[in-house]
């Protein structure tokens, strides 16, 4: 099938499995799934800029899907997504301008390279390492009296990283704000801020959403439940999302028709994704999740080797 | 409490069942109606096109959920 906006010749099927895949992840984990959509894209012959702006566009639509339903089973913190959407902008801002600095230098393929390897290397080890404690924990403690199904249904989350977050939410900054959705009593305005421009920093300096940085420190540092961590990182996806569709579309980079196939495969997979969350526990969804980051390691040790970009 | 899982499982499919026809009838849809249009529309008037396709894809995801939800109210209203 021939694309005219962007010039190039797809099979739908592929462009629909695609989004099929990156809907499931997005509604199960939170993420966009940029890494994934970008390199697919760019397999088919896609240009590179073409296959940022087109992914944002359909990380959109998908991830509109995604919070709805999310929403509707009560793991959207609409409060803490606003907040941080604020702090996410300003972030992405920061990192685009770093950006910016270093291709002045004339290293930032090398830099961005490594940073890239050491984040998302850090995040998939630590999460291993705490997800793995919590569930031996939790095991131990509860001896088999409570099922899956269970703990899954009561959201209610444990974390070996446990008592880090709760010396974080002690720190006393005014203004302090209560998060009831979240079940947090108090927390000072500027950690979710910090949180959300870390976030939105490396969603700038790395590219994508940067929802695989995002949903663990929500869980980690702030102490969000993982399933509102999850859903509340897919409706802050829909602001940060939207502003970059907007940009890109603006620069020519998103061809809407491609999007919209992509986007037919993604609604179905992030209704799946969503569902799924509802039979697992917040442990066993951050141990699944490790491996995601590593995948985006993966790429870029291969661009980093090769010299080929994805 | 299976049987429970297992029927809002089946409600779940046929949900999903509905949506996916509605949503590639959708992009069909745009396809042949705006397809040239939207070219035409991407090289004379970027501005137009981004808010265009922004609302394109929120439309597929939104209307089309709303569209999905009330067929399948009726749906069930006839099966029962």
């Amino acid at each position: 099938m021939f694309f005219p906006i962007s010039h190039s010749d797809i099979n739908p099927i592929y462009l629909v499995v695609v989004g099929f895949v990156i809907g499931i992840l997005g509604g199960f984990f939170g993420v966009g799934g940029s890494f994934i959509a970008g390199p697919a894209l760019r397999l088919m012959g896609v240009d590179w800029n073409f296959a940022v702006g087109t992914d944002l566009a359909h990380i959109v639509g998908k991830s509109i899907v995604a919070a709805r339903k999310h929403r509707t089973l009560g793991n959207v913190d609409l409060k803490l997504g606003m907040i941080m959407a604020l702090g996410t902008i300003g972030g992405a801002e920061g990192g685009a301008q770093l950006i910016q600095a270093l291709k002045r230098a004339g290293n930032v393929n090398t830099v961005v390279s490594w940073v890239a390897i050491v984040v998302y290397s850090g995040i998939s080890i630590f999460m291993l390492w705490e997800s793995h404690t919590t569930l031996r924990l939790h095991k131990r403690r509860s001896r088999g009296t409570v099922s899956d199904a269970k703990a899954a249904a009561s959201k209610a989350d444990h974390s070996a990283f446990g008592p880090v977050t709760k010396k974080i939410q002690r720190i006393k900054i005014w203004p302090m704000i209560s998060l009831p959705t979240s079940g947090i009593q108090e927390i000072s305005l500027w950690t979710i801020l910090l949180v959300a421009l870390i976030g939105g920093f490396f969603s700038g300096f790395l590219g994508g959403g940067a929802g695989y940085i995002r949903m663990p420190s929500m869980v980690y540092v702030l102490g969000i439940p993982t399933h509102l961590a999850v859903g509340t990182d897919l409706f802050e996806i829909i602001i940060s999302a939207s502003y970059g569709t907007f940009t890109h579309a603006i620069k020519g980079n998103v061809d809407i028709l491609i999007a919209l196939v992509m986007h037919t495969g993604a609604v179905i997979g992030a209704q799946i994704g969503v569902v799924a969350t509802q039979y697992f526990a917040g442990p066993k969804i951050r141990l699944a999740f490790v491996p995601l980051p590593l995948i985006g390691a993966a790429i870029v040790i291969y661009t980093l080797v090769t010299g080929h970009k994805l | 409490m299976k049987r429970d899982a297992a029927k809002s499982l089946r409600v779940f499919a046929a949900e999903l069942a509905i949506y996916a026809v509605l949503v590639t009838g959708y992009f069909f849809a745009v396809l042949h109606v705006l397809g040239g249009w939207l070219y035409r529309l991407e090289t004379q008037h970027r501005v137009i096109y981004a808010v265009v396709a922004i609302l394109l894809i929120a439309g597929q995801a939104v209307f089309l959920d709303a569209v999905t939800t009330v067929l399948f109210r009726l749906l069930r209203r006839r099966w029962r």
